[in-house]
């Protein structure tokens, strides 16, 4: 007689953060010249909770003449306080920055999670530390630059114009102002139009800091005012964080100026499998390379490739591991994958999932109950993906993963390079030799081994090809904002 | 009876021949006195594109191998036109440089070489890092060439500003496509006989004669040039540089000071890449690393 399987229901208790923790105040103005200032306009943005669609807040809608006087106040402040100022005390300030984030990282990650739907989990261990780490580290560059480039007097460049995008707010602020500030630059900084609270969160932070006036200047808005800054004339450099096609278009904009550019763009990275590797963990690197914040990583590792040995027990280690991902409040502490960041954004996702199916892949979705309100995407992972599909081609920006197999090493690298993105890429092999000898071959930026998304402001970051040009992070980052 | 004098045919050097233009064209560009200096090709977009062709397959072999071995190449070209000295020379005067000033510019060629070959092995020493991150990686960055360049050499400078142009892209492991200097096209010619006889292999360097204003254009959007270099553009060409180069976004590298008088390790790394690669470390008690 057959016993009676008994099975074990793992059900969490909801662990939600406490949002009240937040504040957030009912209207944001630009952060010009160290002031809150209305916009010119006097029109005004809302900014939403993905995970409910409710309103948060409004910002401020940026135009051409709020832009014009956040560049005044930087330029004012570049042949000012700040250009003037000894690089140990330039550091000071910085230092200062990142302390002030560290005492307030829980309100940073909540407002974080709050408008950008991104799991609590990683805006509190990744994000925000991270952000603070990144000022932390280049503070102390700012007295020894003589140092970091044998041979040569470095200066600063002057105002820098910096762009960046929704998915990782505030590190991508502190991954611009950071460096920016220690090599002696000022700054206008436009946060993207759905995520724009943590951005203005910070400008209190550099208030607080005593930082001079117009050092640092926050101007929201949306695209229009993204180009007023990119191309106002008195800026120095430009950085921008985004798609290849808005990167582009702003390297076509300033091209009869000599603004220096580095452009931060989409991906399409190979995460490599081979039959040699520890399985059980590279799954895990496989989850944590498509399925961290939502898939809304330009170096997301959405293209799998399984060596075709192994590619059975991959996939069914894989879906069992992805039937047991917790999709929801993004504000749970539980939870590992969030809201998708914009209808906008869940519209392009849903359309690259129908195109999946009609090119004769396979998709996966494990059962999972999704909220009823808000934006939501089940993670999906699509296997039998031809390489002219547009899922293997192109960047989603989803937690949706086209996976491909392969024979051979050659074969493999043929396959991984056959895309006009470099950004990044991950192999897993338990052989260091071979994992080395597809490092070296692979056209990525940064090459993770044994591991997936592993960030540190000590170490560069930055693309081949078409996703864009020049570092960030260590000492190869400070490069783009110095003049040799 | 006076022996009649052998002319010299100039010709293009791609993928380590020496071809005339496939266009059948060909330019006379004057030299001192006025005096036309040769049958110069006046190489087309298909020579031009028959050159990256040639680059891209010599690429791979090159940027592989070991960088003690480029240096030895680089040295060996040195060496090369030190034995060609009085032709270069010859050459220069001809197209209107003082014989001074031509010994000069041969003798400040040679040591250009002879400067870049130092570097092939240690920039990566003096500017790579091992990045020390805040987790149990080995993480490291280093400099991999950027791949096919497409270059304009200077217009003056024709020898000393060629070879300032094409050594740091090569040193650093890049094959290159040049475009020599239109009005004084001689020493490019010859220039490349001494390649072709440096053991460096077919292909790593091409060199072209031609109209800069009718190949720039090809130069900065072809999709297999990864990088562009160029010293003396007008602000229109450095515009149409920049405009073009979205196609691919090729690395677009434009020189402020004169190559022919450069000489630093930071011109190579204009045409690098820099790869960070992250390696776990075990960090157990087993392994005896904690107390």
């Amino acid at each position: 007689m057959a016993t009676k399987q008994k099975t074990l229901e793992w059900e969490y208790a909801p662990a939600p953060e406490a949002a009240k923790i937040a504040k957030v105040a009912k209207r944001y103005g630009h952060f010009i010249n160290g002031k809150w200032t209305a916009p010119s306009s006097g029109d005004y943005f809302r900014t939403t909770n993905p995970a409910t669609n409710k309103k948060l807040s409004e910002v401020a809608d940026g135009s051409a003449a709020d832009v014009n006087a956040a560049v005044k106040a930087a330029r004012v402040a570049y042949e000012g306080p700040w250009g003037k100022m000894s690089g140990r005390e330039r550091g000071k300030y910085i230092f200062r920055i990142a302390r002030l984030m560290q005492e307030r990282a829980r309100e940073f990650a909540i407002i974080e999670t709050l408008d950008g739907g991104k799991p609590i989990r990683e805006s509190r261990d990744i994000d925000v530390p991270l952000a603070a780490n990144h000022f932390f580290y280049n503070a102390g560059w700012a007295d020894k630059l003589e140092y970091a480039f044998p041979n040569r007097k470095v200066s600063s460049l002057g105002v820098a114009g910096q762009v960046i995008p929704w998915n990782f707010p505030l590190l991508m602020a502190a991954w611009k102002i950071a460096p920016a500030l220690a090599t002696g630059n000022t700054v206008v900084l436009k946060p993207a139009e759905t995520t724009p609270l943590t951005a203005l969160k910070l400008a209190e932070i550099i208030a607080d800091s005593g930082l001079p006036d117009g050092v640092v200047n926050i101007v929201t808005g949306a695209g229009e005012t993204g180009a007023a800054i990119v191309n106002h004339p008195d800026v120095n450099k430009v950085a921008f964080t985004g798609s290849t096609g808005v990167g582009k278009l702003i390297q076509k904009s300033i091209a009869g100026t000599d603004k220096r550019a580095t452009l931060e763009l989409g991906g399409k990275a190979a995460n490599i499998i081979l039959e040699d590797a520890a399985i059980d963990q590279a799954v895990e690197g496989i989850v944590n390379g498509i399925y961290f914040n939502q898939g809304h990583v330009c170096c997301a590792g959405s293209r799998l490739f399984v060596q075709e040995t192994v590619f059975e027990e991959v996939m069914w280690k894989l879906k069992r591991r992805m039937e047991t991902l917790i999709v929801g409040d993004p504000l749970d502490k539980n939870t590992d994958v969030g809201a998708i960041n914009s209808k906008e954004q869940l519209k392009t996702i849903q359309k690259y999932l129908k195109a999946g199916v009609e090119d004769g892949a396979e998709m996966f979705q494990p059962k999972c109950d999704l909220p009823s309100t808000g934006n939501w995407c089940s993670p999906t992972v699509f296997t039998n993906v031809a390489q002219s599909s547009r899922i293997a081609q192109e960047e989603i920006f989803g937690p949706v993963l086209a996976v491909q197999t392969f024979r051979t090493v050659p074969e493999v690298i043929e396959k991984a390079n056959n895309t006009p993105y470099g950004l990044s890429a991950g192999v897993w092999s338990d052989k260091g030799a071979r994992l080395f000898q597809i490092s070296n071959a692979l056209e990525a930026g940064v090459v993770w081994g044994n591991t997936y998304n592993q960030f540190d402001p000590a170490s560069p970051f930055g693309g081949y090809k078409e996703s864009g040009f020049g570092r960030e992070g260590g000492l190869h980052g400070l490069a783009a904002y110095l003049d040799f | 009876m006076d022996r009649l004098e052998i002319l010299k045919t100039y010709k293009i050097f791609i993928g380590g021949k020496f071809p005339r233009t496939e266009s059948g064209r060909y330019y006379t560009p004057e030299g001192k006195g006025g005096k036309p200096l040769g049958n110069i090709c006046q190489s087309s977009r298909k020579d031009f594109r028959n050159s990256v062709v040639a680059a891209h397959s010599a690429l791979g072999g090159w940027a592989t191998r070991a960088a003690f071995n480029r240096s030895q190449i680089l040295y060996r070209i040195g060496e090369m036109l030190e034995g060609r000295r009085a032709q270069f020379e010859a050459e220069l005067i001809q197209q209107g440089v003082t014989a001074s000033a031509a010994k000069s510019e041969v003798e400040a060629a040679i040591d250009l070489c002879v400067y870049y070959a130092g570097w092939c092995d240690k920039f990566q020493q003096v500017f790579s890092a091992v990045n020390p991150v805040s987790s149990s990686y080995f993480n490291f960055s280093v400099y991999e060439p950027v791949g096919v360049v497409a270059a304009i050499a200077p217009e003056k400078s024709s020898l000393a500003g060629l070879l300032g142009t094409i050594l740091p892209i090569i040193a650093g492991g890049n094959s290159a496509v040049v475009l020599a200097s239109e009005s004084r096209p001689l020493c490019s010619v010859t220039l490349a006989e001494v390649l072709a006889t440096s053991d460096l292999p077919g292909g790593v360097v091409n060199i072209l004669t031609g109209n800069r204003e009718e190949l720039l254009p090809f130069m900065v959007s072809h999709m297999n040039v990864n990088s562009f270099v160029a010293s003396d553009l007008k602000p229109a060409e450095k515009q149409l540089a920049r405009e073009e180069s979205i196609s691919n976004l090729k690395r677009i590298v434009l020189l402020k000071d004169d190559p022919a008088k450069t000489e630093s390790p930071y011109s190579i790394l204009s045409t690098q890449e820099v790869k960070t690669t992250w390696h776990p470390i075990e960090s157990s008690i087993a392994g005896g690393g904690k107390y």
